[in-house]
C-alpha cells in the first residue's frame, strides 16, 4: 500500500468519528461503561492478588533442631532439608538470634526474657520456606520426619485456610474479568454493528466503483481504534485519580503489613495501558468484525 | 468486446430471469436495453460488472473471463466500468467533489491527478460551481450528474447506466442524455436500460429488447416498440 494511501484512510477514519455523530457517541459511551467496570474490577482483583502473594509469602516453617544434635548434624540437617524438592530457602537461625528476635517483639516486657541471655532455653532452628507456598504443608511433614528435628511449627490451619480462600478468590476473580470483558465486547461489537449496519449502502457504492475489500476496511479499523481508545478516556482519568486518592488514604490509615496496595507507580500506569489496549481491541475488533458481513458483495 | 454466451440466470428464489442470452457488443457502441418490467433488463445489466453472476454461460469483457473470475479480482474490473443508476447512490455525507474523488483515491491516484481529473469531469457535467455541495443539497439532476461523473472519472471503457433518467424530469433527462452522447463520442461503449420512449426514438441507437428472459429484438437505429 502506498503511503499516501495510509494517509488517506487514516484521515477517513478520523473524519467518520466525526461524520457518524450520535453513533460515535453511542460506541464511545459503551466503551466508557464497559471499561469503568474492567478498570475498576482488576484494580480490585490484582489487589487481592498481591495481598494474597504477600500474605504467602509471610508463610514460613520454624524447623527446631534437637539441643542434642551436634554442630555436624545440624550441617547434615541443612543438606537433607535443602535436598528435598519442594525447599525453597533455608536459612539457619541460632538460639541466640531467637531470643534477641522475642525480646525486640514483645517490647517493653522483653526485659524479663533478657535473663535468659545466660542459659537460652531456646533451640537452634532452620526457617524454611517452601518454593510453592501451596506445598508449606507437605515439606513441614517430610522436615518433621528428619532425624534430629525437634518439633515443626507453620501455623497449620491458618495456612491452609489461607490458601482455600486465595484459590477461590483468583479463580472467580479470573471468571469475572474475563465474563466481563466478553460482554464488553459484544455489547460493542453490537453498537459498532449498528453504525455499521447504517453504512452497508455505503460499503456497496465503494465496491460498486472498485474498492478492495482492505481498502474499505481500513478505515473502518482506524475508526473502531479511534473509538475504542477515545472510549478509555474517562477510565483512565478515573482509575488514574481514584487510585492515587485510595492509595494515599488507605496506606496512612492501615498499618497491617499485609495490607498494602500495589504501589500507584508503575500499577496505575499500567493498568491504564491494559485499559487503553483493552478499549483499542474491542473497537477494532468489534468494527472489523461487522464490517466483515457486508463485504460480500 | 463484450461477449455473452448462452447466458442464464436463475436466482436463489427460484426466478428465471435470463433464459438464454447471447450478444455481441462492439467497443464504441451506444446500446439501449428495453423491455417490459421485470424482462430481466437490470439482471442483465447487473451481470456486466459482476453484481451478480450468471447461472449458466459465460461473459468476457475485453477478453476476460467474468463467469469464472476470482473474487479477488472483481474490484479490479470494476474500475474499467462505471455504472450509474437510477438513484444515483451518492455517498451522502461526503461532498460532490468527495463523491467523485473517491473513484480515483481507489486507485491510488496522486492527489494532484484527482484534483485535475475531478475538476475536469465536473466540467464536463456543469457542475464545477456545486463542488463543495453535499448530494442532499442537490436537485434529481444534478445528484445524476454528479453520479454520471463518478462513474467516468476513471475513464472506463464501459458505462453502465440503468435506468439513469427514471427519476428524472424530461428536460433534465435531455441535459442527461447529452452528457452520454458527448462521453460516447469520444469511444465509450454505453449500455443503458430505459424506459423512455422519447429517448430511444429521438436519439436513435442500437436497441436490444429481452422479454421473458431473451433477446427479441436487436435492431441497429432502432426504435422502442413498446407503449407507454
Amino acid at each position: 500500500m502506498k503511503f499516501r494511501t495510509m494517509k488517506r484512510h487514516l484521515r477517513e477514519g478520523i473524519k467518520n468519528i466525526f461524520r457518524n455523530g450520535w453513533m460515535t457517541v453511542a460506541s464511545v459511551g459503551a466503551v466508557t461503561t464497559t471499561l469503568l467496570l474492567v478498570g475498576a474490577f482488576l484494580a480490585l482483583m490484582l489487589n487481592l492478588n498481591h495481598m494474597a502473594d504477600g500474605l504467602e509469602e509471610e508463610v514460613q516453617i520454624d524447623a527446631l533442631i534437637d539441643r542434642t544434635a551436634t554442630e555436624d548434624d545440624i550441617q547434615e540437617l541443612r543438606d537433607k532439608i535443602q535436598e528435598i524438592d519442594q525447599t525453597g530457602s533455608v536459612s539457619f537461625s541460632s538460639k541466640d538470634d531467637q531470643l534477641d528476635q522475642l525480646i525486640e517483639d514483645m517490647g517493653k516486657e522483653g526485659n524479663t526474657w533478657k535473663m535468659f541471655e545466660q542459659d537460652n532455653p531456646l533451640s537452634h532452628a532452620y526457617v524454611v520456606k517452601a518454593k510453592n507456598p501451596a506445598d508449606t504443608e507437605a515439606l513441614a511433614k517430610k522436615i518433621g520426619s528428619l532425624e534430629n528435628i525437634q518439633e515443626v511449627n507453620y501455623g497449620k490451619d491458618v495456612v491452609n485456610r489461607l490458601f482455600t480462600f486465595n484459590e477461590y478468590a483468583r479463580n472467580i476473580g479470573i471468571v469475572l474479568i474475563a465474563g466481563l470483558v466478553f460482554t464488553a465486547i459484544f455489547l460493542i461489537s453490537n453498537t459498532i454493528k449498528l453504525t455499521i449496519m447504517a453504512r452497508s449502502e455505503e460499503i456497496g457504492i465503494m465496491k460498486l466503483v472498485g474498492a478492495t475489500n482492505g481498502f474499505i476496511r481500513w478505515p473502518f479499523f482506524i475508526e473502531g481504534m479511534l473509538l475504542g481508545t477515545l472510549g478509555a478516556i474517562l477510565p483512565v482519568t478515573a482509575v488514574l485519580t481514584g487510585y492515587y486518592y485510595l492509595d494515599h488514604s488507605i496506606s496512612d490509615k492501615i498499618t497491617y503489613d499485609f495490607v498494602e496496595l500495589l504501589p500507584f507507580s508503575p500499577f496505575a500506569w499500567q493498568l491504564s495501558l491494559i485499559i487503553v489496549a483493552i478499549g483499542a481491541f474491542i473497537g477494532v475488533w468489534g468494527s472489523v468484525m461487522s464490517v466483515r458481513k457486508f463485504l460480500k458483495i | 468486446m463484450i461477449k455473452m454466451r448462452d447466458v442464464h440466470k436463475t436466482y436463489a428464489n427460484g426466478v428465471t430471469a435470463l433464459n438464454g442470452i447471447t450478444i455481441d457488443i462492439d467497443q464504441g457502441e451506444f446500446v439501449y436495453i428495453v423491455g417490459p418490467s421485470g424482462a430481466g433488463k437490470s439482471t442483465f445489466v447487473r451481470l456486466m460488472f459482476r453484481e451478480t453472476k450468471p447461472s449458466e454461460g459465460s461473459i468476457t469483457i475485453n477478453d476476460v473471463d467474468m463467469s469464472n473470475m476470482k473474487e479477488k479480482n472483481v474490484p479490479f474490473l470494476r474500475r474499467n466500468i462505471g455504472v450509474i443508476f437510477q438513484d444515483f447512490k451518492l455517498l451522502s455525507k461526503l461532498t460532490v467533489y468527495e463523491n467523485i474523488a473517491f473513484a480515483l483515491e481507489v486507485i491510488e491516484e496522486s492527489p494532484r491527478n484527482i484534483r485535475k481529473r475531478v475538476m475536469d469531469v465536473l466540467e464536463l457535467v456543469g457542475l464545477k460551481n456545486k463542488a463543495r455541495f453535499l448530494p442532499d443539497e442537490l436537485s434529481g439532476g444534478e445528484q445524476q450528474r454528479v453520479s454520471i461523473a463518478r462513474a467516468i472519472v476513471n475513464h472506463p471503457k464501459i458505462v453502465i447506466a440503468d435506468e439513469p433518467t427514471g427519476n428524472l424530469d424530461p428536460e433534465t433527462s435531455w441535459g442527461i442524455m447529452r452528457i452520454f452522447e458527448e462521453i460516447n463520442a469520444q469511444g465509450t461503449t454505453i449500455l443503458m436500460a430505459t424506459h423512455s420512449k422519447e429517448i430511444v426514438n429521438t436519439i436513435k441507437k442500437r436497441v436490444i429488447a429481452i422479454e421473458d428472459g431473451l433477446i427479441v429484438r436487436d435492431e441497429h437505429r432502432g426504435e422502442y416498440g413498446y407503449e407507454v
